[in-house]
């Protein structure tokens, strides 16, 4: 009996093999592990600006603000209330004025 | 330009961090479906997750359902039926940057939108293996990102039932035959064929079916349009009906002569580019060399799907030297024309303006 085991076992190893070959995509996955570039890009010096680096970089890099194009004072508070609002930025109330200043004279209306 | 990121070639640099990285315009020239490596890439939250371990990753579907469910890369690669489908993933504010008056967001040209074929399995399929209860109204999906700020809105995005169920909206597993570059959303991404790519959520992990309407930040308050003809208002108009963001409509491009080129006159001179109808096929593109007085047909290439790019070619004669603004409107098979003037609304979204291609004859 126990000699008759083994091919048996082997058998449906090789079944089940090719059952899940047919039925199945071809298709593999392989695992991913990369690293992101960070960026150590800053807001530009000049009045507000030690404020603005440290509190806007951290969820995101200078890069797309710089692109920004030139806004009007009202477009740029509504800018930093929505950072604030919905996206809760920790901004502290007395650092607000300074980003939207900062902001302004950077890319304001002209 | 960069190409410090991994998996992906030469991009614009839009921002490192969330990534914004936009595909180089002239990777349209070179056939209807954008490589991978230089597919553009829209992140909302900088907390993504740089390692995917094939064997650990399950996608949950749970809420309104008989049997919640827990389906490795396995389970979803292995035991639902696979699908293929080309299809236009296009960021709902492509080419922001060109809004007149200019408005504030990620200041995008035309380079936040590609075309591939898309491989996995249907939303259906995943919502029947669970079981949807009677009742449900809307399927909400999220990914593994996450905002920096605890507190912040997890990104995620909702679609009625009856869409998620509709047999065309996949979960995809790979993009023009190979797995999805990492910050394309491996190793799962949504694909909703001819809606906005806000809801291509990508990193999917989490299905969500809902029995009440989803009021969370980004499928209410985010990525919504006024309710009017091409999204369009009068700068500062207000009192306007939000809706969210949903199909997208006709586009066309000229992508093998750009903006300032000289060319020809009195020759002829090969005009080459791509359209898509939207949330359709397209049925025709024509081409004007009199500022929209007179159209010609353009020759359409191969269908690959009617949700995808579709070739289109002509040649022309610039009757005489001089400047010559080269128009290209693209009708959908639903009878949608590209407009004549451009839309406004404060998001800088669903452009889709007849554009432009200006030359000097010589």
């Amino acid at each position: 009996m126990r000699r008759n085991r083994l091919p048996v076992v082997v058998l449906l190893i090789v079944v089940s093999m090719s059952t899940d070959v047919c039925a199945a995509s071809p298709f593999e996955l392989k695992s991913v592990k990369i690293d992101l570039p960070d960026s150590d890009r800053m807001f530009p010096a000049g009045p507000g600006a030690d404020t603005i680096n440290n509190n806007c970089l951290a969820c995101h890099s200078a890069g797309m603000v710089l692109n920004q194009p030139s806004l009007s004072k009202q477009a740029w508070t509504a800018a930093v209330d929505k950072m604030i609002n919905n996206y809760k930025a920790p901004v502290a109330p007395e650092n607000v004025g300074a980003i939207v200043e900062y902001l302004t004279v950077l890319k304001g209306a002209k | 330009m960069t190409t410090a990121f991994p998996q992906k070639g030469a991009m614009i640099l839009q921002r490192t961090r969330p990534p914004l990285l936009e595909t180089p315009f002239e990777v349209f020239d070179k056939g209807v479906f954008t490589p991978n490596g230089q597919f553009y890439v829209r992140w909302h939250w900088a907390l993504i997750p740089t390692e995917i371990d094939i064997d650990k990753f399950s996608l949950t579907v749970r809420g309104h359902v008989n049997q919640t469910l827990s389906l490795s890369l396995h389970d979803i690669l292995r035991g639902l039926p696979s699908v293929q489908l080309s299809a236009v993933n296009q960021c709902s504010g492509n080419s922001r940057g060109f809004f007149q008056p200019r408005v504030p967001g990620g200041e995008w040209a035309n380079g936040a939108m590609g075309n591939a074929l898309w491989t996995g399995v249907r939303l259906k399929d995943v919502l029947d293996k669970a079981g949807v209860k009677p009742g449900a109204v809307q399927v909400r999906f999220k990914g593994l990102d996450e905002p920096v700020v605890a507190d912040a809105p997890h990104f995620m995005k909702s679609l009625e039932i009856d869409h998620a169920r509709d047999g065309e909206v996949m979960i995809a597993y790979a993009m023009n035959g190979e797995q999805l570059p990492l910050v394309n959303g491996f190793p799962l991404r949504l694909v909703v064929p001819g809606w906005y790519a806000t809801y291509w959520v990508k990193m999917l992990n989490d299905i969500e079916v809902l029995d009440q309407p989803d009021t969370n930040y980004w499928t209410k308050v985010a990525y919504t349009i006024p309710d009017t003809p091409h999204a369009s208002i009068k700068p500062g108009q207000t009192g306007v009906k939000m809706i969210p963001i949903n199909k997208m409509v006709p586009r066309s491009f000229v992508t093998n002569i750009s903006s300032g080129s000289k060319v020809s006159a009195a020759a002829p001179t090969t005009l080459r580019g791509i359209a898509f109808g939207g949330d359709c096929g397209v049925a025709s593109v024509d081409f004007s060399i009199d500022r929209g007085q007179t159209w010609h047909q353009a020759q359409l290439g191969k269908d690959e799907g009617k949700y995808g790019f579709r070739q289109w070619q002509t040649q022309l004669t610039l009757p005489a030297p001089g400047a010559y603004g080269l128009l290209i409107r693209c009708t959908n098979s639903n009878g949608v024309a590209q407009p004549d003037t451009q839309n406004w609304n404060p998001a800088g979204f669903m452009r889709n303006v007849i554009e432009s291609t200006d030359v000097i004859a010589l």
